[in-house]
């Protein structure tokens, strides 16, 4: 039966592949329901349809804790690939509801949070600096002669930023061992991809700089893993920077508050039917690669471990106001304002 | 390394003066002898040796691995370097010059000076190049930028006005592990007046220290870069009126040496606030604000101010001249200052 399995991949890959898309979807929905009991801090972003795009692109790099491994600069619709990177559960929700405890202690949001032991970098908003900043994480890679890749994850939108030239040149010029992740989504908030470039698929503009491409189909997490697996070797080779097109669709707002209604609802019914998480578990049991009552214990796992990390979250503390002076810099004390001082001296700041 | 090490570059260890340009110079390359992970990254670095010549010999010393001529992108190889120094290497980049840096405001500001705060570790970077008029640079080659970035918590603003200072800044803003812009006024970097016999010694000059230039006791005049030259030559005017100037070069704008201007205002009770920069948003604004948050009580006078004209740096040497603030405007600022 082993010889059916596709790409590779043994029955212990493909569940763990399945794990950790159920494992996306339960984080996000956990969220969901924490965000209407008031518990999340700010905006909330789904990744519904595109779990497979960031699970089966993380499962194809190698991934440690002892700062050896591939590397990540994840993004909120990427939040599979951060999971499958080592990123605690517990700190999925601690950052979204702003805990001191949380990676950031408080001072930043969602998913940007880093780890340098188990390889990821979390992205600042303007996602298109993450192409530069990750150009320099695997110039050092290259200059250190380190067999090790870099996978940067960004959306239509990004791409139309000059960071994201910039970065990319950069890259490419350099032959850093980088894979895009272009997450083409077909939006960019309420933006369709044509309001963005004059290309049919991002992978066109691959040949512009020089660099190799591939487009593969977003919601298929066997196809993305093995399109990523070639890139990654190419990387790994010294043939430089890489490009993977995801081609699917954002079935959800750009964040909670946007309700989409600039979106032809029968687009997003069609989508539907192209789930991700049901088109791979349909295809585990056709093929025999897994039974049903197995998935479903995993699926009851990982919304169990869900709801216990979420627990968690919610009974630490939040930070205290006076903290957000700190680490401002490694040597300088950045002063408090004399208004929330006891003393009535203005020469305290 | 001496045998391989350019023969430009040994003037200190030979005992002869050196420019604030090769004070620069021997600060870079000894911090890149010092700690293999320095490494340098800006356009025409490598074979040309950068447009100053800044780095000149270092590749054909240090090879394409730590002297990386990059594309004509300052965002991209500035937020490069944020990546490089996230993995524990000290990149100093180069911006060819200072008036090009604006592609890399969203980094820095966005990226860079947060990393700290946001979780994302220290970032030992250096972001150096040539600022400053007087030269008939024009509109795009004269600026100084410190002001849009002096509104930026997490980083470091270095601006040296002397070689000893510059050697002993850059080696400080290298080994630093915040955020530092490092501005170098061209027209200092090969200025014969500066010359000088440096420290044969690895020594550094603290970030965050002003220096006194020069005591006096009737007012203060606090300043840097190229007008820490022209204030001095003020004072000595002034001197020969029987008024006493003391001359404070910050050295580092950000952070600023607060104890000392206020330290030196109390005993004065008078302060003038001279630089090349332009004068609306000026640093001489954010210093008379602490001045009068926290030594109100000791002044006897207006704080003023001598700054260039809100204008685009012109390129005709009639109009930079008149652009730029001159000894004359400091003296007379001064003498007025002093009839309080």
């Amino acid at each position: 039966m082993s010889e059916s399995f596709p790409a590779g991949l043994d029955r212990n890959g493909l569940l763990a592949l399945y794990r950790a898309l159920r494992l996306t979807r339960a984080a996000e929905e956990r969220l969901e329901i924490l965000q209407k009991q008031g518990h999340v801090t700010g905006g909330l972003y789904r990744s519904l349809g595109q779990e497979a795009g960031s699970v089966g692109a993380a499962y194809a790099l190698s991934r440690r804790d002892d700062g050896t491994g591939d590397f990540l600069a994840q993004t909120v619709r990427a939040a599979g690939a951060l999971f499958l990177f080592g990123g605690e559960l517990v700190d999925f929700f601690r950052q979204y509801m702003a805990r001191a405890t949380s990676p950031t202690k408080g001072r930043e949001a969602n998913v940007h949070w880093v780890d340098y032991a188990k390889g990821f970098v979390g992205p600042v908003s303007p996602l298109g600096t993450m192409l530069e900043v990750m150009a320099g994480i695997t110039l050092s890679f290259k200059l250190r002669g380190e067999q090790r890749v870099g996978m940067v994850f960004y959306g239509d939108g990004a791409s139309s930023t000059g960071a994201w030239h910039e970065g990319l040149n950069f890259a490419a010029v350099q032959r850093c061992p980088l894979i895009l992740m272009v997450e083409a989504n077909q939006f960019a908030f309420s933006s369709p991809t044509s309001t963005n470039t004059r290309v049919e698929s991002f992978v066109e503009k691959a040949p512009g700089y020089g660099i190799g491409a591939e487009s593969v189909d977003g919601t298929d997490v066997i196809a993305v893993y093995e399109a990523v697996s070639r890139s990654a070797e190419r990387a790994r080779a010294g043939e430089g920077t890489q490009m993977v097109e995801l081609r699917y669709f954002r079935r959800l707002g750009h964040a909670q508050h946007d309700g989409q209604e600039y979106v032809d609802p029968a687009l997003i019914s069609e989508w539907a039917k192209k789930d991700p998480i049901d088109c791979f578990q349909a295809r585990m049991l056709e093929n025999g690669w897994a039974a049903a009552d197995e998935l479903d214990a995993i699926r009851i796992e990982v919304e169990a471990a869900c709801q216990a990390a979420a627990e968690q979250a919610i009974g630490e503390p939040l930070p205290e106001g006076p903290d957000a002076v700190d680490d401002v810099y490694t040597d300088v004390v950045t002063p408090h304002p004399w208004t929330r001082s006891a003393s009535s001296d203005s020469r305290l700041a | 390394m001496d045998q391989s090490v350019p023969e430009h570059l040994l003037k200190t260890r030979r005992r002869e003066p050196v420019t604030m340009l090769e004070a620069l110079s021997e600060g870079i390359f000894e911090e890149m002898i010092r700690d293999d992970q320095v490494f340098l990254m800006g356009e025409d670095i490598g074979a040309y040796g950068g447009a100053f010549k800044v780095t000149r010999g270092f590749l054909d010393h240090f090879g394409e691995q730590r002297v990386i001529d990059t594309p004509i992108a300052e965002g991209g190889f500035t937020g490069a370097a944020a990546g490089a120094a996230h993995m524990g290497l000290r990149p100093v980049v180069e911006i060819q010059f200072m008036d090009f840096i604006s592609p890399a405001y969203d980094v820095i500001t966005n990226y860079i000076a947060t990393s700290l705060y946001r979780g994302a570790g220290p970032m030992p970077l250096v972001i150096r190049g040539p600022v400053g008029g007087g030269n008939r640079g024009g509109p795009f080659h004269s600026q100084n930028v410190e002001m849009a970035f002096f509104h930026t918590p997490g980083l470091k603003i270095v601006y040296p006005s002397t070689a000893y200072d510059a050697k002993g800044l850059i080696k400080s803003a290298i080994r630093d592990d915040n955020p530092v812009l490092f501005e170098e006024h061209k027209g200092l970097y090969r200025a014969p007046a500066l010359r000088e016999v440096l420290p044969d010694e690895d020594y550094v000059v603290p970030l965050g220290k002003a220096r006194t230039v020069r005591e006096g006791k009737d007012l203060t005049i606090v300043t840097y870069g190229a007008m820490v030259h022209k204030s001095v030559e003020a004072a000595e005017t002034l001197s020969d009126e029987g008024v006493s100037v003391e001359v404070i070069d910050l050295r580092t704008l950000l952070p600023m040496d607060e104890e000392a201007i206020i330290g030196s205002v109390k005993r004065t009770g008078k302060l003038l606030v001279v630089h090349e920069d332009t004068r609306t948003g000026g640093i001489a604004g954010e210093i008379a604000m602490r001045v009068s948050e926290q030594a109100f009580e000791w002044l006897d006078g207006p704080i003023l101010r001598v700054t260039a004209i809100d204008a685009p740096v012109p390129y005709s040497g009639s109009l930079e001249d008149y652009f730029l603030p001159q000894t004359d405007d400091v003296v007379k600022a001064a003498r007025y200052l002093a009839g309080y």
